[in-house]
């Protein structure tokens, strides 16, 4: 019981063929994410990284198979009920999704906003988790007059700012030079290290290898390679 | 915090589609003002029915000397018995309210009343005038009824149901009636699918924001929300610009037009308080159609 609490994603044999495609995108993964782990996804173009995401996060149905987010059976889950599990989950993509039109501050509160949070909450964390991600004295900002790294680390604050449960970023420094990349993956470190569990998918060879995580590896949709504290290629 | 967040963003949206919410907010009005002027116009011919089939009869002429000899006045005049058993009948049957006898010295002094100014009656005796019958019907589209008893009875020359003289009126309002609800159709398709695009647009523009919501977890109502309240304010706006058109139409058409015109007609106009209650199915329908026209349009395009 005590193993089951701490899994917070389980795949079964899941499949995933997207209509008019020959072949899978995902085909018979199986896999399991405890509680608190930093996995990284890696693998060529095409090979399935996005796919797998989405499926967590119920963007996308397996053709075949279950997955299970937080203790709960996606294929049971009613779409009602969906938002509910999205605010265990933060999530982040490389090309950031912020509102053009808002300031920083204001792209941070949107998120709690349009969850019903009471203003008062709203006032006290949004400072807070701005602080926790280095943009203090930057709230009124827009996002245009930030740099790719600021922009990304106000997303993570977006994402992380409900405190969530799962944390996904999709390449979250795909679109950042080097020193940026490292900023925001010692970002994600000490966010992880809060207990958030990382998802995250990247082509990104020196952060993997520098960190020396979970690496999970897709190619054409298999599941070829799970090792703990991996690195990004083969190690022969 | 949420209703000002909600109010926050109606209003945005509909500033920036300004031009289709002006299209919206116009069809719309215009459906219920012609759906509103409907109903009041089967409010006016009930009205008026109500007056005038309180007042109109059906009437048996029996016969007279001077009628040809056929049908039931083949054997000339009617007879003193033919004359009572016709009256025995008529009061027994149960559609009959009231039954009047009117002789010739009546219909004789009716007449005249009625042809004062004109010459016609000087040379008229009452002996040319027949004998009838008034008949009050407790309901007066059972005219049916009488007509087959009575007809071609002997000693009854003609059943005759003032009621017919009236039909053309009110089949004249009968089909303004439904003219202003095959025009109010078409009108309603148009504004329907102008809100069907309205929403799409809105939902398309901000496509950003809604695609950030569904991903922080935002709930349905807290996505669409704010596009279907969106639509009925622009219903709302539609009901209110037809409530003006249509008290313009009531004040200007019925009150100055007709009522001050002619007198006679006073009694029988719907007053304003017959548009006030049409009102309220005007706002209705206004709002309701708005707000489930996008929320139809809304849940294919904003799926979780
Ligand atoms: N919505 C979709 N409809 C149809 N096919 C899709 C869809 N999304 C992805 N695919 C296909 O599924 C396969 C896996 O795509 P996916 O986006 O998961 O790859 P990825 O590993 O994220 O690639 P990248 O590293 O380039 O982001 C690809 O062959 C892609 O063409
Ligand atoms: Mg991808």
């Amino acid at each position: 019981m005590a193993r089951c609490d701490a899994t917070v994603i389980r795949f079964d044999n899941v499949t995933k063929t997207y209509a008019k495609q020959p072949r899978p995108a995902l085909q018979d993964v199986s896999l399991e994410v405890e509680k608190g782990e930093f996995v990284f996804l890696v693998g060529s173009s095409g090979s399935g990284k996005s796919t797998f995401l989405r499926l967590v996060l119920k963007e996308e149905r397996p053709s075949t198979g279950n997955i299970f987010v937080a203790g709960k059976d996606l294929g049971r889950l009613s779409n009602w009920k969906v938002p509910a599990l999205r605010r265990q989950m933060g999530t982040v993509f490389q090309d950031f999704r912020l509102l053009p039109n808002k300031t920083v501050r204001e792209n941070v509160a949107f998120a709690l906003e349009v969850i019903g949070k009471p203003t008062s909450t709203i006032r006290k964390v949004v400072p807070e988790v701005l602080d926790l991600v280095g943009l203090a004295g930057k709230e009124d900002r827009m996002p245009g007059e930030l740099s790719g790294g600021e922009q990304q680390r106000v997303a993570i604050a977006r994402a992380f700012v409900n405190r969530p449960m799962i944390l996904i970023a999709d390449e979250p420094t795909g679109n950042l030079d080097p020193q940026n990349s490292v900023g925001i993956m010692k970002l994600l470190d000490r966010i992880n290290r809060t207990g958030t569990t990382i998802i995250m998918a990247t082509h990104d060879q020196a952060i993997v290898d520098q960190m020396r995580k979970r690496v999970i590896e897709l190619e054409q949709g298999h599941l070829v390679r799970d090792q703990s504290r991996g690195v990004y290629g083969y190690q022969h | 915090m949420r209703a000002q967040f909600v109010l926050k963003e109606i209003g945005i949206g509909l500033r920036r589609n300004l031009t289709m919410t002006i299209a919206v907010v116009v069809s719309v009005a215009l459906s219920l003002t012609l759906f509103g002027a409907a109903l009041l116009v089967s409010k006016q011919a009930d009205s008026m029915k109500d007056y005038w089939y309180d007042r109109v009869e059906v009437s048996i002429f029996l016969c007279n000397k001077t009628d040809p000899k056929k049908d039931g006045c083949v054997n000339g005049e009617v007879s003193n018995a033919d004359r009572e058993a016709i009256s025995a009948d008529l009061k027994k049957m149960p559609e009959v309210d009231q039954v009047f006898f009117e002789n010739k010295q009546d219909a004789f002094a009716h007449f005249k009343e009625q042809n004062k100014d004109s010459p016609l009656g000087d040379s008229l005796t009452p002996d040319q005038l027949p004998e009838s019958f008034r008949v009050k019907l407790k309901d007066p589209t059972k005219f049916d009824v009488i007509s087959s008893a009575f007809a071609g009875r002997a000693g009854v020359q003609s059943v005759q149901d003032q009621k017919k003289l009236l039909k053309p009126f009110f089949d004249l309002l009968t089909s303004a009636r439904m003219a202003a609800y095959g025009i109010m159709f078409f009108m309603l398709l148009v504004a329907i699918l102008l809100i069907i695009n309205t929403a799409r647009v809105s939902a398309f523009s901000r496509r950003r924001e809604t695609g950030i919501m569904r991903l922080v977890g935002a709930s349905n109502f807290y996505i669409q929300g704010p596009f279907i309240l969106e639509s009925a304010v622009a219903g709302l706006v539609g009901a209110l610009v037809a409530t003006g058109l249509l008290s313009a139409g009531y004040y200007f058409g019925i009150k100055r037009g007709l009522a001050d015109s002619i007198q006679l007609l006073k009694s029988q106009l719907i007053g304003f308080d017959a548009v006030i209650s049409v009102l309220p199915w005007l706002f209705l329908l206004g709002i309701g159609m708005s707000a489930i026209a996008s929320f139809f349009t809304l849940r294919k395009y904003l799926k979780v």
